[in-house]
């Protein structure tokens, strides 16, 4: 077995992956970075919208501040989000969007004099002002008070990660593609880096590091509807909950996007509804201003996924082949705004489902889109159990979303958590020092190796992996998604308990040579279902609804017994996960309270409980 | 009626000894706006699991699934099935290294592309935290973006005379990459040092013209244009240098 060695490993090559090995690379240490593909196709590039950050440049965005966005982000989180985190996030974020503007970043600038937008269908006008004609401007996004969303048309996350790849190769950081990190080498308190399968010929290798990050991504993919890239499968979460000592931070927070198209579940950016595009119903009626009466189409996600939802139960969605809709009409945006402006979603419509957005109404529902739960971290990235392991980027919960996250903060927070993560790495990595022992590196290779024969020659059994999938995404859709409830949840662990059974007598069909893609899934495959058991156990057990988590049978959100954020560990040989807690945030800068949308009652806590700090907050 | 599609696929797996390299046949039921994305993962799951091709976002953004599709090199996740007759032909893209099957490796390739080219900003400002962002016109910042735009899935490369021909040609991507950043007014490089990286054969001059790079740029990128001012400008770069030696 081949054997590598860096300061500092990075799995995943995205946009918070590439950061934080920007950052440890200017600061003077090797580093080198695993992807599954091709570091420009992961998954970041995929984000259109945009990123927030407070510069207040434009008209709209006027006054705007980190004060007026850390009300929004602590809000859009329904009081979920580690508040140090939050408040340590939107005070980088303008910093960050102007490094990324001098490292080549070609965002969209204030333009002064009239201009026009659309909110709700309506037409209002503008003024940009002439003295900050040149600067970075800003779009609207849902739940957000200002114009925050910086932006390159309709591509931001696919240019922000030309330019982080660009500054790699200046940089001569090693980034190799075609690696897939299978398990990572630990003893049980330090991590030492991961046995890595190449997927050109198959190969295993060690990849030895001081330090290591894991910046996988998201794990949609385990549902069945969902707008994420077929890579984004939860491997980064895998590896590290296999360790037993690593959890998984609230699981139950999975985000749904209102506004996949149908069939294929991609994603129409919010930019459209942000735009003054609308929803319609079955009678071609708008329908949200009935339930949002104040935001309207406008509303943070999770509230326009549930009223979507809600609406479409009441039987006025529109029936298809591939089950209910809604409709998204982006019609009197006109030419010019939706071939320049919401370019890619004009080919989305032209290319994916054959129509002109024009003209034509829009196939939506909502769909899985974001995993606010992630691979545990503290304040600094450092991965709760495991020292020298670091995750950050939707892969992490860091946790500046809590139970909801805002339209493009997920994108800002790649960058601005890359680089500061990055920077307390190289600090780590400056005291850190590690004695590797080889014992230890041979028995992972050897184990992973092991595991790997008796998949192909089929020794446990010979369960279709395809099929064992689809079980679990089934699964998911049904006991997991926008609504849920007792009942329904434990039906939905009885069955992911059957799935994971099955998971275990995985065989291979195929010959498993070479980098054979029935492999790369039945190496997952286990993990996978682990990922949705902790789903469903933390669903369950937390009886309230907050953010994304919406419990039927208990629609209020419990500031008394719930301010918490749950911990899935799973200990080796465990049949199902431990759920641990911790309080949702150290400190309270801004306390629990109303978010001003999307209804419902609050049990409060108690003010005792809390650990407020006072600050002068403005908005 | 559906129709039933008749998938001819180029196989061959060179990590397998036994493998020779053939065209296999595979018969699947077309379904509503099926694409290619739908296709090859039903092909996959239900009748040929070992199956190699590379398939990302699966919403034409990040250049991954590039194929040779009816002798065309295209998107597959683009492709809709009703856009084709009933039989359709899947090879590997040309001129990059075959992986297995479908899947060929791009991203060796642009890495050294990013290496050869210097894709990145020159300059020697150092950045300040403090201070406001660079103003740049929105014009300029479009204009930028619309270079930025290409995906890198290696269509226009496969589908160029010259990179057919000779391996060190960079291809209209490179080429395009090398527009970018001349655009930009954030990168101080100078056209004569643009002309030490393109000023030749393997660069702008290598270019017989064909333009079947634009033709089938799934981004729609102005690769014609680019190529076009780009030899102009190196043209007028290499006469410069001659009459300032005299």
């Amino acid at each position: 077995m081949q054997t590598h060695y860096s300061d500092l490993l990075v799995i995943g090559a995205g946009l918070s992956g590439e950061r934080i090995a920007v950052e440890a690379a200017q600061a003077g240490f090797g580093v080198t970075v695993l992807s599954i593909v091709p570091a420009r196709r992961s998954h970041s590039s995929a984000a259109q919208g945009g990123m927030q950050a407070a510069l207040g440049n434009c008209a709209m965005g006027k006054d705007d501040c980190p004060d007026v966005h850390f009300l929004d982000t602590v809000k859009g989180s329904d009081w979920g989000a580690d508040q140090e985190v939050a408040r340590m996030f939107v005070d980088t974020a303008p910093i960050e969007m102007r490094r990324l503007a001098y490292w080549g970043v070609p965002w969209n600038r204030v333009v002064p004099g009239k201009s026009f937008y659309f909110k709700g269908g309506e037409k209002f006008e503008k003024v940009e002002p002439e003295d900050r004609a040149g600067l970075i401007t800003a779009r609207s996004f849902g739940g957000t008070a200002k114009w925050r969303t910086c932006y390159t048309s309709d591509g931001t996350g696919h240019a922000v990660m030309c330019t982080m790849d660009n500054r790699c190769a200046q940089l001569g950081i090693d980034v190799r593609d075609r690696c897939e990190a299978i398990a990572l080498i630990h003893d049980g308190q330090t991590c030492f880096g991961a046995i890595v399968r190449s997927l050109r010929s198959g190969e295993l290798s060690a990849y030895l590091a001081r330090a290591t990050a894991v910046c996988t991504g998201g794990f949609g993919r385990i549902y069945k509807a969902t707008t994420n890239a077929v890579i984004c499968d939860g491997a980064g979460h895998i590896i590290a909950l296999d360790t037993g000592a690593v959890p998984v931070g609230n699981p139950e927070a999975i985000q749904f996007h209102p506004t996949g198209i149908v069939p294929t579940d991609i994603l129409v950016t919010e930019g459209c509804r942000g735009d003054g595009g609308t929803l319609l119903d079955v009678n071609q009626d708008r329908f949200m201003q009935i339930y949002e009466p104040e935001k309207a189409e406008l509303a943070s996600r999770d509230v326009v996924s549930r009223r979507m939802t809600e609406h479409m139960r009441k039987g006025l969605g529109v029936k298809s082949a591939y089950g209910d809709h809604l409709w998204l009409d982006i019609r009197h945006l006109g030419d010019k705004h939706i071939s320049t402006k919401l370019r890619e979603v004009d080919e989305i419509c032209k290319y994916f489902l054959g129509i002109d957005a024009r003209t034509q109404l829009i196939p939506v529902r909502p769909t899985q889109h974001y995993t606010m739960s992630g691979i545990r971290t503290d304040k600094d990235g450092a991965a709760y159990g495991l020292t020298g392991l670091f995750s950050a980027g939707e892969a992490a919960c860091w946790d500046m979303h809590g139970f909801n996250r805002l339209g493009g903060n997920s994108l800002a927070e790649t960058v601005v958590a890359g680089g500061i993560i990055g920077a307390k790495i190289a600090e780590f990595l400056g005291g850190h020092e590690v004695k590797f022992d080889t014992t230890l590196v041979r028995q992972a290779g050897a184990q992973a190796e092991e595991r790997i024969k008796a998949i192909v020659s089929g020794t446990n059994g010979h369960e279709d992996v395809y099929k064992v999938r689809g079980a679990l995404q089934e699964a998911l859709m049904d006991g997991c998604f926008v609504f849920r409830n007792g009942p329904d949840l434990e039906k939905c662990i009885d069955t992911l308990h059957e799935v994971y059974e099955r998971s275990g007598r995985v065989g291979l069909r195929s010959n498993g040579l070479g980098a054979n893609p029935e492999l790369a899934v039945a190496l997952k495959i286990r993990g996978m279902v682990k990922l949705g058991l902790c789903i469903a156990y933390g669903a369950l057990a937390r009886t309230e609804s907050r953010g994304s988590h919406t419990r039927e049978d208990y629609p209020e959100r419990n500031d008394r017994d719930w301010l918490t954020r749950t911990l899935a560990y799973w200990p080796d040989g465990a049949e199902k996960p431990v759920l641990k807690y911790e309080p949702s945030s150290p400190v309270y800068e801004l306390p629990p309270g109303d978010r001003g949308y999307g209804g419902g009652k609050i049990i409060p806590a108690d003010p005792a409980s809390l650990t407020l700090i006072k600050k002068e907050v403005k908005g | 009626m559906a129709r039933l599609l008749k998938l001819n696929v180029f196989r061959y797996n060179p990590q397998d000894p036994k493998s020779v390299p053939h065209l296999q046949t595979y018969v699947l039921d077309e379904t509503d706006n099926m694409t290619m994305f739908i296709a090859l993962n039903r092909v996959r799951e239900e009748q040929d699991p070992g199956l190699q091709f590379d398939f990302c976002c699966r919403a034409g953004i990040c250049g991954s699934c590039a194929m040779v599709i009816n002798g065309r090199p295209s998107l597959a996740c683009h492709t809709k099935t009703k856009d084709l007759p009933d039989e359709i032909t899947l090879l590997p893209l040309p001129v990059f290294k075959l992986i297995g099957d479908l899947s060929v490796d791009t991203g060796v390739w642009f890495r050294a592309m990013y290496d050869k080219v210097e894709s990145w900003i020159h300059t020697r400002k150092e950045f300040d935290p403090k201070a406001l962002e660079e103003r740049m016109d929105n014009a300029v910042a479009e204009q930028i973006y619309e270079l930025e735009r290409c995906i890198e899935c290696g269509c226009c490369v496969a589908a160029c005379g010259t990179a057919r021909l000779r391996d060190d040609f960079m291809g209209a991507a490179a080429l395009n990459r090398v527009a970018r950043f001349v655009v930009d007014p954030r990168d101080t490089r100078t056209d004569k040092e643009y002309f030490e990286i393109i000023g030749n054969d393997t660069g702008i001059f290598g270019c017989m013209g064909l333009l079947a790079c634009e033709d089938v740029c799934p981004k729609d990128l102005p690769l014609q244009n680019q190529l076009g001012y780009l030899r102009r400008k190196m043209g007028i770069t290499a006469l410069k240098s001659l009459f300032s030696r005299k």
